[in-house]
């Protein structure tokens, strides 16, 4: 674990890996340590950020020693985001993965997921877990609007759009579950270290 | 009530953000210049971080439809009530009905309104600040808007009569901090930084200043994993010039951040107009 400072005001920590990340995550939400405002899990990171009048030196030195827990809280069910897999890039991704559209859906909807982080937009995560023959390179072109509920991939990764956003990922599906909402507390159905699994829904 | 007569370039109600929500990907947001929005609201007697007004480039019209005490801070503006003018800095009177009208500022580029009992517009996750990058909050303001005005009762005296402040200097020097990475930078890469002088190119906003000047030569290639992004993050795309980020910055980047600025900077950073020159001082 190295600690890097980022301004005057916060510390990134690189983790040796995401699971680690996610267990700081867990070790500082579940046992705040004053002064700390915001938390920030990237894809090996762990952002602290403080409130300018906290000691920085102090913290520092702090988090290497910091006990994390066994596991990042993962323990729960996993989300299950029902899925209706016809996405404008079905056949594409078909295409370029030389998968057939059935096998396509099978493979997306049978890998268990994890919340790796969020960002991008507002209830934006970053699921790891894809079936590697799935990982394909975004579009060439973003697309100016992406409906809410798109369950897409690019890279390794795996996401659905929370809510109309520009976006250049290969379209699925779509899901009519809400995974955003600010009138909600939390307003995100997803937090880093979430489990996700995506299940096909009727089959018509 | 406020009614918006005319928004100018661009007007928002900002507060201080939404500060802890960024591991939902929601950004900070809030006054750019948090100072300057501070100030105003102790001007009349308001809690520091009670909604105002966040000006870009003046401009605006607004009739007031209550007798109210108002401040304007940040970018110095010509300011008038029923065309008196009225100062910077300084608790002013608006009577009833009457038009409060900003010009354009003489430097810098945000200027803030406070009106004692605050904007009260709606709050969306804790906050009443327009989010420019993510859509939160209430739309920027157009004419025809109705801004309610909050509680007075419960609001101590208005104690200033003025508060003087440090006029924004032509090129403004951004005290900076190496890192956090630094090390995916050229071993000059810094010396550029803080040897040559940039300019703010017209496509800068409230996500973040973007400069025109020598590009960063990186020390390695290939791609950083996204991490949680500082404001005043000096993010560095593969084109090399660096973008300060600001109150709608993202929460992730993942482009290197060769420095960030120091927290007391990021005001100046703020108030940077298109066209204007900045150096970078370790």
């Amino acid at each position: 674990m190295r600690v890097l400072r980022a301004g005057d005001t916060a510390l990134l920590v690189e983790a040796d890996d995401l699971a680690t990340a996610h267990r700081l995550n867990t070790a500082l939400r579940d046992e705040p340590i004053p002064g700390v405002v915001d938390v920030v899990v990237g894809e090996q990171t762990v952002l602290v950020i403080l409130d300018p009048s906290a000691d920085l030196d102090l913290l520092a030195a702090r988090l290497p020693r910091l006990r994390l827990p066994e596991s990042a809280g993962g323990d729960t069910e996993p989300v299950e985001i029902p899925v209706v897999y016809d996405g404008a890039d079905l056949d594409e991704v078909a295409d370029d993965t030389g998968l057939s559209r059935e096998e396509v859906v099978h493979r997306h909807a049978a890998a268990e997921y994890t919340v790796a982080y969020l960002g991008f937009s507002p209830g934006f995560g970053y699921l790891t877990g894809l079936d590697p023959r799935l990982h394909v390179a975004r579009r060439a072109s973003p697309r100016t609007s992406v409906p809410a509920g798109s369950v897409a991939i690019a890279g390794p990764y795996a996401a659905v759009y929370p809510s109309r956003s520009p976006g250049g990922w290969r379209l699925l599906g779509r899901t009519g579950l809400r995974l955003w909402d600010v009138t909600r507390d939390p307003p995100s159905l997803l937090r880093p270290g979430t489990r996700v699994r995506f299940v096909p829904e009727g089959s018509s | 009530m406020i009614e918006v007569v005319r928004p100018g370039p661009l007007a928002t109600v900002q507060d201080l953000g939404r500060p802890g929500r960024a591991q939902f990907g929601v950004p900070r947001s809030g006054a750019a210049d948090e100072p300057a929005l501070r100030l105003a609201n102790r001007l009349v007697g308001n809690s520091e971080g009670a909604a105002g007004v966040e000006l870009t480039l003046g401009g605006a019209a607004l009739r007031f439809h209550r007798h109210a005490w108002i401040a304007v801070t940040g970018a110095p503006v010509p300011l008038r009530v029923d065309g008196r003018a009225c100062g910077m800095g300084a608790p002013c009177h608006v009577p009833d009905g009457a038009l409060v009208e900003f010009g354009t500022p003489t430097s810098g580029l945000r200027s803030y309104l406070a009106v004692r009992g605050g904007v009260v517009v709606d709050e969306v996750l804790g906050s009443r600040s327009t989010d420019l990058l993510s859509g939160l909050g209430p739309a920027p303001l157009s004419s025809g808007d109705r801004l309610p005005i909050g509680d007075t009762k419960h609001l101590g005296d208005i104690v200033v009569d003025v508060a003087p402040v440090p006029s924004l200097p032509e090129t403004p020097v951004l005290r900076i901090l190496p890192g956090p990475r630094d090390d995916w930078f050229a071993e000059d890469a810094l010396t550029t930084l803080t040897t040559a002088s940039y300019m703010v190119s017209p496509d800068s906003n409230r996500v973040g200043v973007r400069l025109d000047g020598p590009p960063l030569a990186r020390a390695r290639d290939g791609e950083l994993g996204s991490e949680g992004m500082v404001t005043g993050s000096l993010q560095v795309p593969p084109s090399g010039t660096p973008i300060i980020f600001l109150a709608d910055h993202p929460t992730t980047g993942g482009y290197p951040v060769i420095a960030v600025l120091a927290s007391s900077s990021v005001a100046d950073a703020a108030q940077l107009r298109p066209g204007q020159r900045l150096r970078f001082h370790l």
